[in-house]
C-alpha cells in the first residue's frame, strides 16, 4: 500500500503536467494562428482598374479592363472599393452588332460586361488629371463617394491599366499623356499620406516595363505586358464584331485567375509566370525590389480577392499583448529602413559624377556649310575677291 | 491599308440575296421599259416597302449645245434615293452607294443589287453611319444635281426642286455598274473629273476585299499578271499606268463617282464585266463584297485622310506616290528654266557691246533699246486674243454657223473650233510686222527676249497644272518642252516647224487618242480615230460648261497663246 500511493501521486503529477503543457502547447499555437491572423497586414482591398484608349478598334483595351473588374468582383471586392474608368463605351456603340455586350473569348463565349457593372469614370471623365487626383485623393468635396479612392494605410491597392503606350508614358483617350515619373511621383504621394499597405500595378500596354521603371516607394509590386522596345499583341478577332477582342497577356491573366478562389493559396510567382513568350510573343516583365515580402509568401487573394478571414476558436486568446507588440513593432520597423531617396532612383545621379562621354566628330552638315559660304560669299562680294591673299 | 479604324477584312460577310437581286433587276427592267425612262413611282414604292426613307428630286438643265453621243439637248429628270437611318446613331454622317438608270437594257442588275443591298442593310443594327441608295438619271448631269442640291451650293447652271432630305456629310461614295446577270470580273475606275483620284485606302479596301472573296479584279480593263517580276509583266504594267495617266489628263471622270471628289468624298466606281471567261461569279459574291467594304467604311471614325490623295497605278496592287513622280516632271521643267538662262545670258551679253557704240550715234541705241520691251506686247496681244476667240467664239458663234452652213450645231462648234485654232497658225506673217526696223539688231535679237517669256509662261503654266492634274501637266510637258527648247527663226525652219505642229495640244490629243485605242487592244484606224477626235473635243467643251471641268479654258487661254508665241518665235522674220 505504501508503494502504490507514491506512484499514483506521481502518475497524477505527470498527467496534471503533461495537460499542463498540452494546454499550454494548444493555448500557444492558438496565439500563433491569432498572429497569422494578422500577418498579411492588410485589412481591405481596392482596385483601380483604368481604360484609357477610345475609338471602336479599342475595343479591346475595354474588354481586358472588364475581364479584370469581373475577376475582381468575383473574388469579393465590392463595387463600393473598386474605382473602374472607361474611356469609351463599347457596349453602346453603334457598331456593336451585339449590343450591352463587351466579349472577351470569340464566338461570344463570355461577357465581360454583364448586368451589374458599374463603370465610375466614363468617357471624356477619362483624363490623367482625373486619375491622378482618384490615386492622391486631392478631389472637390463635390465627388461622389463611388469615384474616390477611401483607402487607408492598411488598404492593398490593386491597379491595374491598359491602352496604348509607349517607352515611358501612357496614351489617354488620344489627347494626353501620363509619363512614368509623374506615376512614380503619384505614388510616393500616395505613401507619404499613408493610402496604401501594399500596391500591385499591373499594365498591359506597347512597351509596359517602361511604366515601372520608375517608382521608388516601398511596397510596390509591378507587372508588365511587355518589356521596353516590345509591343504587345492582341489575341484574337471575332469576325461577327469585326475587331480584336483581348490582348494576349491580359487573356491569359484572365484564365490564370479563372482557377482562383476566395480561398486558394496561389502565390504571385505563379502570376509572373503567366504569359511566357511562346504565347505572349512579348515578354512580360516584373518588378519587386521594393517590395517587403517575399512574392513567394504573397497570396493572390491579397489584391485580386478581398478576404475576410474568419477563424472559429473556443479558446480566449489574450489579445493585447500580442497587438501592442505587433503594433509597436511596425513603426520601429519602417524607420530602421532608411527611405530611399527621389534622386537616387533617376540615372541622373550616375550621370553627374561620370565623365562626359567623348563624341565622334562628324562633319559639318549642310545647313552649317550652307552658312560659312553664304557667309564667305558675301564678303568676297562686297570687298573683292583680291582681299582673299590677305585671309589665307 | 493606312487606316487604323478601317482594320483588315475582318469581317463575316452574310449576304445570300442574289436571287433576289435579279429578280427586282427583271421587275426594274420591265418597268422602266414601260414608263420610257426612269420608273419613279415603281422605285419609289419599292424603296419604301423595303424600310427605306424615300425622296426625290427633279432637275433640269440645257446643253450649250445638243450633245450628239448622248442625243440630249434639252435635259430633264428625275433622282430617287432612299435614306437607311442609322439604329443607334445619330445621323450625323452617311455613305452613298449610287447606280445610274440608263436607258436600254443597261444597268438593271445594279438597280436589283442596290435594292438588294438596302433589304439586307436595312435588317442589321451595327450602322453607325445613315446610308443613302441613290438612283439616278441622265448620268453625270443627275449626279451633280443631287450633289448640289444636297450640298446646297451653285457650281453649275444646273436648276433643280428645292431642298433634299439629308442624312449628314458623306465619308464615302460607291457607284456601281452592272448589266449582267453573272460577272467574270470586277473592274474599278478612280480618276475623277479634273483629274481628281479618291484616297488611296479606298482603292485598298476593295482590292483586299476583292482578294477576301475571290473576285477577279482588274484596273483600266487591265488583269495584273501572276509573274509580276518579268518583262511582259513590266509591260503589262506600263499599259495600265500609260492608260491611267490618259485618263487623268482628260479630265473626265470615268464613272459617276467622278463628281464626289470636288466635295472631298472619297469615291470610286466598281464595274462588273461579263467575258468570255469560263469561271463566273453570281450576284451574292459581289453583294458580299459591296457588303464587306460597307462594313469597313462603317468603321471609319474620321474621313479618310492617312493614305496618298496623288498616285499613279501601274496595277492594282501597286501604286506610284507623288514622291516618285514629281522629280522627273521637276527636271523636265528645268530644261525650260535652263534655256531660259541661257537666253537671258545671250541677251545680257551683247549688251556691253551696246554701250560701247553708244559714242557713235546719238539716237542709235535708243532706238534700238526702248523697243525692246515694247516690241513684245503685239505678238503676246494677239496670241491671248486669238485664245480668247478660241474659247468664247465656238459656242458663241453656232447659231451663226448654222445658219450659213449646212451642218448641225454640234458640228459647227467643233469645226469652229478647229478653224480658229489653225487660223492661229497663219498670224506670224501679220503681228511681227509692227516691229520697228526690219534687220536692226533689235530685230534680230527680239525673238530671243519672246521666246524668254514664252519658256518662262509655259515653265509656270506647267508646274501649276501638275500640281492639279499631274498626268495632264507631264502629257504637256513631255509634247511641249523639246520643241519650245528647240524653237529659233536660225536652223531649219521646216523641220522645227513640224516639229512644233507636232508638240501642239491638238496634236496630242489625236495622238493621245490612237494611243489609248492601241493600249485597250482595239486599235483604231485613222477614219475612226478622227471622228473620236471631234467627239472628244465636244465633250471636252461640254464636260466645261456642263461640270466646271478646266481642261477646255486652259488650253484655249493658257497653252494655246504660249504655243501661238513659240510659233511667233519660230517665224521671227
Amino acid at each position: 500500500m505504501a508503494a502504490a500511493e507514491p506512484s499514483t501521486g506521481w502518475v497524477r503529477a505527470a498527467a496534471a503536467l503533461l495537460l499542463g503543457c498540452c494546454g499550454t502547447a494548444l493555448s500557444s499555437s492558438v496565439q500563433d494562428q491569432a498572429e497569422q491572423f494578422f500577418r498579411s497586414g492588410h485589412t481591405n482591398n481596392w482596385a483601380v482598374l483604368v481604360c484609357t484608349s477610345r475609338f471602336w478598334f479599342n475595343y479591346r483595351h475595354v474588354a481586358n479592363t472588364l475581364s479584370v473588374y469581373r475577376s475582381v468582383k468575383r473574388l469579393g471586392i465590392p463595387d463600393s472599393h473598386i474605382v473602374l474608368m472607361l474611356a469609351d463605351d463599347m457596349a453602346c456603340n453603334p457598331r456593336n452588332p451585339k449590343p450591352a455586350t463587351v466579349f472577351s473569348h470569340k464566338n461570344m463565349e463570355l461577357n465581360v460586361y454583364g448586368d451589374d457593372v458599374e463603370v465610375d469614370y466614363r468617357s471624356y471623365e477619362v483624363t490623367v488629371e482625373n486619375f491622378l487626383r482618384v490615386l492622391t485623393g486631392r478631389i472637390p468635396p463635390s465627388t461622389p463617394r463611388s469615384k474616390r479612392l477611401l483607402s487607408d494605410d492598411r488598404s492593398n491597392i490593386l491597379i491595374y491599366m491598359t491602352g496604348h503606350g509607349g517607352n515611358g508614358f501612357l496614351k489617354f483617350q488620344d489627347s494626353e499623356e501620363i509619363t512614368n515619373v509623374e506615376l512614380a511621383d503619384a505614388f510616393e504621394q500616395m505613401w507619404q499620406k499613408r493610402r496604401y499597405n501594399e500596391l500591385l500595378f499591373i499594365i498591359d500596354t506597347c512597351q509596359g516595363a517602361s511604366m515601372y521603371e520608375r517608382f521608388y516607394s516601398p511596397n510596390i509590386m509591378a507587372l508588365a505586358s511587355s518589356q521596353v522596345g516590345e509591343d504587345s499583341l492582341s489575341h484574337q478577332p471575332d469576325l461577327g464584331i469585326g475587331v480584336h477582342l483581348m490582348d494576349r497577356y491580359t487573356f491569359y491573366v484572365l484564365e490564370f485567375l479563372e482557377e482562383i478562389h476566395p480561398a486558394s493559396q496561389t502565390n504571385m510567382n505563379d502570376l509572373f509566370q503567366v504569359c511566357p513568350k511562346s504565347l505572349c510573343v512579348s515578354t512580360p516583365g516584373h518588378r519587386t525590389d521594393l517590395f517587403r515580402r517575399d512574392p513567394q509568401n504573397v497570396l493572390i487573394t491579397d489584391f485580386f480577392g478581398s478576404v475576410r478571414k474568419v477563424e472559429i476558436t473556443r479558446e480566449t486568446i489574450s489579445l493585447d499583448r500580442n497587438i501592442a507588440g505587433y503594433e509597436s513593432k511596425l513603426p520601429k520597423d519602417e524607420l530602421a529602413r532608411e527611405p530611399r531617396k527621389y534622386a537616387e532612383q533617376l540615372p541622373v545621379a550616375r550621370i553627374i559624377h561620370q565623365k562626359p562621354k567623348q563624341k565622334d566628330w562628324h562633319p559639318p552638315g549642310g545647313f552649317i556649310l550652307g552658312l560659312w559660304a553664304l557667309i564667305i560669299m558675301v564678303f568676297f562680294k562686297t570687298y573683292g575677291i583680291k582681299h582673299m591673299k590677305h585671309i589665307f | 491599308m493606312s487606316e487604323n479604324a478601317m482594320g483588315s477584312t475582318m469581317v463575316e460577310e452574310q449576304f445570300s440575296l442574289g436571287e433576289r437581286a435579279l429578280a427586282l433587276a427583271r421587275d426594274f427592267a420591265a418597268h422602266k421599259k414601260k414608263a420610257g425612262g426612269m420608273p419613279t413611282a415603281w422605285l419609289e414604292k419599292t424603296m419604301w416597302s423595303l424600310g427605306l426613307e424615300v425622296h426625290q428630286q427633279q432637275f433640269s438643265h440645257t446643253l450649250p449645245f445638243p450633245d450628239e453621243s448622248r442625243e440630249r439637248y434639252l435635259v430633264r429628270g428625275t433622282n430617287v434615293y432612299g435614306i437607311l437611318r442609322a439604329p443607334r446613331a445619330a445621323s450625323t454622317e452617311a455613305l452613298v452607294l449610287s447606280t445610274g438608270c440608263a436607258p436600254g437594257p443597261h444597268n438593271n442588275q445594279a438597280v436589283g443589287l442596290l435594292l438588294a443591298l438596302a433589304s439586307y442593310f436595312r435588317g442589321q443594327i451595327y450602322w453607325a453611319k445613315d446610308i443613302i441608295f441613290l438612283v439616278n438619271e441622265h448620268d453625270l448631269l443627275g449626279m451633280e444635281a443631287w450633289l448640289e442640291a444636297y450640298h446646297d451650293v451653285n457650281i453649275t447652271a444646273v436648276r433643280s426642286s428645292g431642298p433634299l432630305g439629308r442624312a449628314g456629310a458623306i465619308q464615302a461614295a460607291i457607284s456601281l455598274e452592272l448589266s449582267s446577270d453573272v460577272v467574270t470580273s470586277f473592274d474599278v475606275a478612280v480618276e475623277g473629273l479634273n483629274g481628281q483620284l479618291p484616297n488611296l485606302d479606298l482603292l485598298n479596301l476593295f482590292n483586299a476585299f476583292c482578294q477576301k472573296n475571290g473576285l477577279l479584279c482588274t484596273i483600266q480593263g487591265k488583269l495584273q499578271r501572276s509573274d509580276w517580276d518579268s518583262l511582259p509583266a513590266y509591260a503589262r504594267s506600263l499599259q495600265t499606268l500609260l492608260l491611267m495617266v490618259l485618263a487623268q489628263a482628260s479630265g473626265r471622270p470615268r464613272g459617276e463617282h467622278g463628281l464626289f471628289l470636288r466635295y472631298r468624298i472619297e469615291a470610286v466606281t466598281l464595274r462588273g464585266i461579263n467575258s468570255f471567261r469560263q469561271y463566273k461569279y453570281d450576284m451574292s459574291t459581289v453583294g458580299k463584297t459591296l457588303e464587306g467594304m460597307f462594313r469597313k467604311l462603317n468603321n471609319l471614325l474620321e474621313r479618310l485622310h492617312q493614305s496618298y490623295f496623288f498616285y499613279l497605278l501601274p496595277s492594282l496592287s501597286r501604286f506610284v506616290s507623288i514622291g516618285v513622280y514629281m522629280p522627273a516632271f521637276g527636271f523636265l521643267i528645268l530644261v525650260l528654266i535652263l534655256r531660259a538662262l541661257d537666253l537671258w545670258m545671250k541677251l545680257n551679253k551683247t549688251d556691253p557691246g551696246g554701250s560701247d557704240q553708244l559714242s557713235d550715234s546719238d539716237h542709235g541705241p535708243s532706238t534700238t533699246e526702248a523697243p525692246r520691251l515694247l516690241a513684245l506686247v503685239p505678238p503676246v496681244l494677239v496670241c491671248h486674243a486669238a485664245g480668247l476667240a478660241l474659247y468664247y467664239l465656238p459656242v458663241l458663234g453656232q447659231s451663226v454657223a448654222t445658219q450659213h452652213f449646212p451642218v448641225s450645231e454640234a458640228e459647227a462648234v467643233v469645226l469652229t473650233l478647229i478653224a480658229i485654232y489653225v487660223a492661229g497658225m497663219a498670224l506670224p506673217h501679220s503681228t511681227h510686222r509692227v516691229l520697228g526696223g526690219p534687220g536692226s539688231v533689235a530685230a534680230a535679237r527680239g525673238w530671243m527676249v519672246l521666246k524668254l517669256l514664252a519658256l518662262l509662261y509655259l515653265a509656270a503654266q506647267l508646274t501649276a497644272l501638275a500640281l492639279l492634274n499631274f498626268s495632264l501637266g507631264f502629257l504637256l510637258a513631255v509634247t511641249m518642252v523639246p520643241a519650245a527648247a528647240a524653237t529659233a527663226p536660225t536652223g531649219p525652219r521646216v523641220l522645227l516647224a513640224l516639229v512644233l505642229v507636232l508638240a501642239t495640244p491638238a496634236v496630242t490629243l489625236l495622238l493621245g487618242i490612237f494611243l489609248e485605242r492601241e493600249l485597250v487592244e482595239a486599235p483604231a484606224a485613222p477614219g475612226e480615230g478622227w471622228q473620236r477626235f471631234l467627239g472628244a473635243l465636244g465633250q471636252g467643251l461640254l464636260l466645261h460648261h456642263l461640270h466646271g471641268a478646266f481642261l477646255c479654258p486652259l488650253l484655249a487661254l493658257g497653252t494655246y497663246p504660249c504655243w501661238l508665241l513659240l510659233w511667233n518665235v519660230l517665224f521671227w522674220d
